[in-house]
C-alpha cells in the first residue's frame, strides 16, 4: 500500500505516516499507549496485505456475519418521496449492525498479536454487542464499558452483552454517555495493554484506528458500489447517505464512492454537530472537530440516539467536510422518530434510530435539496429492535402520533 | 539552555536533597492558592498545578474528582494562571494539563500565558514525541519548559530521546496505569527510575502511585525524587484544609530527608 497521493483531494487512501488526514488525525496519546499503538499499525498493515488473513476475514464475513448485506429497493418509500431510494441492509448482519464488520477483523488481529482480551466502549449497545460476540467466538475475556445512561436507555443489549459471556461495566463519570465510556476504556487499556487489545468501534481515536475501522467497514462501500452497479446499469447513485456519530457505517460506504460524482451525505443529530458546530480539537487521540467550550473543555452531546451521543466526530470525516468532498447536515430528534415509523410502515423495517437520521433527512431534502427523480442510496446500518421499548417510550405507547423529542 | 526549574532541581539534587513536587489541582477549593503555598512551606521543591480538563484519560477517580469540582466552581486555565499571577510561592511551578486546552488557545498564547502567571514548566501527557514538536518549540520560545514522561513499556531508544528533549526533569511513569493511590510501589518503579538515570543527568522523578512517605523513600533509592498527586488530593477532597496538606507534604519531606 502507498500512501495517499490525493490526500487533500479526500481520496480516502492510507493517511501519512502521522496518521493524518489533511490536518486531522494523528495520535495524541499517553507514551505508555503509544507502544500498541505502533504495534497495531504494523500488524493491521501486514494483516491487510496478507492474502491468508483477508480470506479468513471474507470467510467469517460470508459464513458467519452473514454478508453481503443485500441491496433493497424501497418501492413504497421511493414513491412516497418521489426520490428512488436504495438500502443498503446492513441491519440484517448477524447481532443487528454494521459493527460486526470492524470487530472481526480486529478479533482476528488480536489473535494475530498474541493478545486474548477484548475492552470496548458502546454507546447503543451494537458495538459492545458485536465485540462481545467476536470474543465469544475466538474465546476471548470482554469488558465493555458502556455510560449509566445508555446501560438504561439499552437495557436489551445489556442483557445481550451479559448473554455473550462479556462483562459490562457503568461509567458513572461525566456525561455517562459514549464519550466517558471510551475514557474508562482508554483507562483499562492502559493499564493491561500486554494482554488487552482495546476494539475500538469506530474511526476515531490515535493512528490508526480511524484508517483501520474504515477500511474493515468498506466492505459496506465496496458490496454497494457493485449492486448498485449491477441495478443501475453501470451508474452511481446521485447521492449516497448515513449517519455519523463517530462515522464507521459513513466511512465505510462513502469509500466505495468517493472516486464517482456521487454526492457523500453524512447525517448528524442536531444535538451533536461536530461538523458545523464543532471547533478543531484534540480528544480521545485524535484531531477534529469537536464540541466545546471556549476553554476548550468538552461538552456533551444529546440525541434521541445512544450511538451517535458523541460530541466529535471521526477525523476523516472532518477533512472529508473542510476538503468539501462530503457534507453533514443535521436533523432533528422529532424527525428522526417520525422516519423511525415511516420506514416501518412503508417498507416493513425497523431502523435503528440511527440509520432512521439519514432516512430523516432523505425524507425532509426529497424533491428539495435532493432533485425528484435522484436515485438515493442509504446506509441502513442497524435495526431497531433495541430502541423499541425507547420509542414506545417517547412514543407514548401510540404510534402514529410522530409526537417525540 | 538550562531553565529555571531544571535549574532549581539541579540545585536540590546536588544539596543533597532528595525531590519532592507535589501536585495541587488549580481551582479545586476558594483556598487553593493557601494549599499550594502550604505545600512549599512544608518543603515542595516544585509543584505541579493540575489545570483541570473535563476528560482526563490518564488519571485515576481522584484527580477526575479534584477536577470535576474544580470545574464545577467554574475554574477555567485563565482563572488559575490569573490566581497564580496574584502570588510567588517561591518554587518553580510547573502547568499539568491536556493538550486541547493549549490547543484551544493557541501554542504559543498559552505558552506565554504559563510565563506570564510565573509558571515554569508544562506537562501535557496526551502530547507524545509525535506530536508535541510543535508545543515544545513555542513553549521554548516562550520560556517555558516541556516535561515530557516516559512509561514502562517505552522502548530503550524512545527513553533516551524521551530523556533528550525532556526539559526541566524527566517523569518516570512508575507503572502502568493511570494515577491513583496504590498500597505498595511496582517493582516496575525502580526499574524505571534506572533505566532513566543510565540516560541523562537530568532530575529524574517517578509519579503516579507513589503515596506514602515509606513509598517516596523507596521510590528515591533509584530516582533522584518523586511526584506526589492523588494522595495529596484525597486529603483535600476529604475536607483537609492547608495545614492537613502541610502536614502531609511535610511528613513526606522528613522521609526523604531522612533517607
Amino acid at each position: 500500500m502507498t500512501v495517499d497521493e490525493t490526500i487533500g483531494g479526500a481520496g480516502m487512501g492510507r493517511p501519512g505516516d502521522d496518521g493524518r488526514f489533511g490536518d486531522f488525525g494523528g495520535r495524541f496519546m499517553p507514551e505508555a499507549l503509544v507502544p500498541a499503538c505502533l504495534e497495531l499499525e504494523e500488524a493491521f498493515a501486514q494483516a491487510w496485505g496478507d492474502p491468508g488473513f483477508r480470506a479468513e476475514l471474507d470467510d467469517l464475513l460470508r459464513d458467519y456475519a452473514g454478508r453481503p448485506s443485500p441491496l433493497t429497493e424501497a418501492r413504497n418509500l421511493s414513491e412516497r418521496l418521489g426520490v428512488r431510494v436504495l438500502l443498503k441492509r446492513d441491519e440484517l448482519n448477524h447481532t443487528g449492525s454494521h459493527k460486526i464488520n470492524n470487530v472481526l477483523g480486529q478479533a482476528l488481529l488480536t489473535r494475530r498479536m498474541g493478545k486474548r482480551r477484548l475492552v470496548a466502549e458502546t454507546g447503543a449497545g451494537q458495538h459492545g454487542v458485536a465485540t462481545a460476540t467476536a470474543a465469544a467466538l475466538f474465546g476471548f475475556d470482554c469488558i465493555v464499558y458502556m455510560g449509566e445512561v445508555d446501560v438504561e436507555r439499552q437495557a436489551l443489549n445489556v442483557f445481550r452483552m451479559n448473554l455473550l459471556g462479556a462483562e459490562v461495566r457503568p461509567v458513572a463519570s461525566g456525561s455517562r454517555t459514549l464519550k466517558d465510556a471510551i475514557n474508562e476504556a482508554l483507562r483499562d487499556w492502559v493499564s493491561s495493554v500486554e494482554t488487552t487489545h482495546y476494539c475500538l468501534g469506530s474511526v476515531m481515536g490515535p493512528h490508526p484506528y480511524p484508517w483501520m475501522v474504515r477500511e474493515l467497514q468498506r466492505v459496506i462501500g465496496d458490496e454497494a458500489r457493485a449492486q448498485t452497479a449491477e441495478l443501475l446499469d453501470g451508474g452511481i447513485p446521485d447521492v449516497v447517505v448515513a449517519c455519523v456519530g463517530g462515522g464507521s457505517n459513513a466511512a465505510g460506504i462513502f469509500a466505495g464512492f468517493v472516486d464517482t460524482d456521487a454526492r457523500l451525505v453524512g447525517v448528524q443529530p442536531e444535538g451533536g454537530a461536530a461538523i458545523g458546530r464543532g471547533l478543531p480539537g484534540v480528544v480521545h487521540g485524535s484531531k477534529s472537530l469537536l464540541l466545546q467550550d471556549e476553554h476548550g473543555q468538552v461538552n456533551e452531546a444529546h440525541s434521541v440516539s445512544a450511538g451517535l451521543d458523541y460530541p466529535g466526530v471521526g477525523p476523516e470525516h472532518a477533512h472529508l467536510a473542510v476538503a468539501g468532498r462530503a457534507e453533514y447536515p443535521t436533523v432533528a430528534d422529532g424527525a428522526v422518530l417520525e422516519a423511525f415509523q415511516l420506514l416501518s410502515r412503508t417498507e416493513g423495517i425497523i431502523p435503528a434510530l440511527e440509520p432512521a437520521h439519514a432516512v430523516a433527512w432523505v425524507m425532509r431534502e426529497a424533491g428539495r435539496g435532493i432533485p425528484s427523480g435522484s436515485t438515493v442510496l442509504v446506509n441502513l446500518c442497524g435495526r431497531g429492535d433495541k430502541d423499541a421499548v425507547e420509542v414506545m417510550r417517547l412514543l407514548k405507547g401510540d404510534p402514529g402520533t410522530g409526537a417525540g423529542g | 539552555m538550562t531553565g529555571r526549574l531544571e535549574a532549581e532541581l539541579r540545585r536540590r539534587r546536588s544539596e543533597g536533597a532528595k525531590l519532592l513536587v507535589p501536585y495541587v489541582t488549580g481551582g479545586l477549593s476558594p483556598e487553593w492558592t493557601d494549599v499550594l503555598q502550604a505545600v512549599v512551606a512544608a518543603g515542595a521543591d516544585a509543584v505541579e498545578v493540575g489545570i483541570p480538563f473535563s476528560d482526563p484519560v490518564m488519571d485515576g477517580p481522584t484527580i477526575q474528582e479534584a477536577s470535576i469540582r474544580a470545574l464545577a466552581r467554574g475554574t477555567t486555565p485563565e482563572s488559575i494562571l490569573a490566581e497564580l499571577a496574584r502570588i510567588d510561592v517561591g518554587v518553580p511551578l510547573v502547568a499539568m494539563t491536556y493538550y486541547n486546552l493549549a490547543f484551544r488557545m493557541g501554542d504559543l498564547r498559552f505558552a506565554r500565558s504559563l510565563a506570564a502567571a510565573g509558571v515554569a514548566g508544562a506537562i501535557l501527557p496526551d502530547l507524545p514525541l509525535e506530536e508535541s514538536g510543535p508545543w515544545e518549540a513555542e513553549a521554548a520560545a516562550a520560556g517555558v519548559e516541556t516535561v515530557l514522561l516516559a512509561a514502562p513499556v517505552t522502548p530503550d531508544e524512545r527513553l533516551a530521546e524521551i530523556a533528550a528533549r525532556s526539559r526541566g526533569f524527566v517523569y518516570g511513569v512508575s507503572r502502568m496505569g493511570v494515577t491513583g493511590e496504590r498500597a505498595s510501589v511496582a517493582a516496575s518503579a525502580g526499574v524505571m527510575a534506572k533505566r532513566l538515570k543510565a540516560v541523562t543527568d537530568k532530575p529524574v522523578l517517578i509519579g503516579f502511585g507513589v503515596s506514602t512517605p515509606q513509598q517516596a523513600v523507596e521510590v528515591s533509592a533509584e530516582a533522584d525524587g518523586v511526584v506526589v498527586a492523588s494522595a495529596l488530593l484525597r486529603v483535600v477532597l476529604d475536607g483537609g484544609g492547608p495545614e492537613a496538606v502541610g502536614d502531609f507534604v511535610a511528613g513526606l519531606r522528613e522521609a526523604l530527608d531522612a533517607g
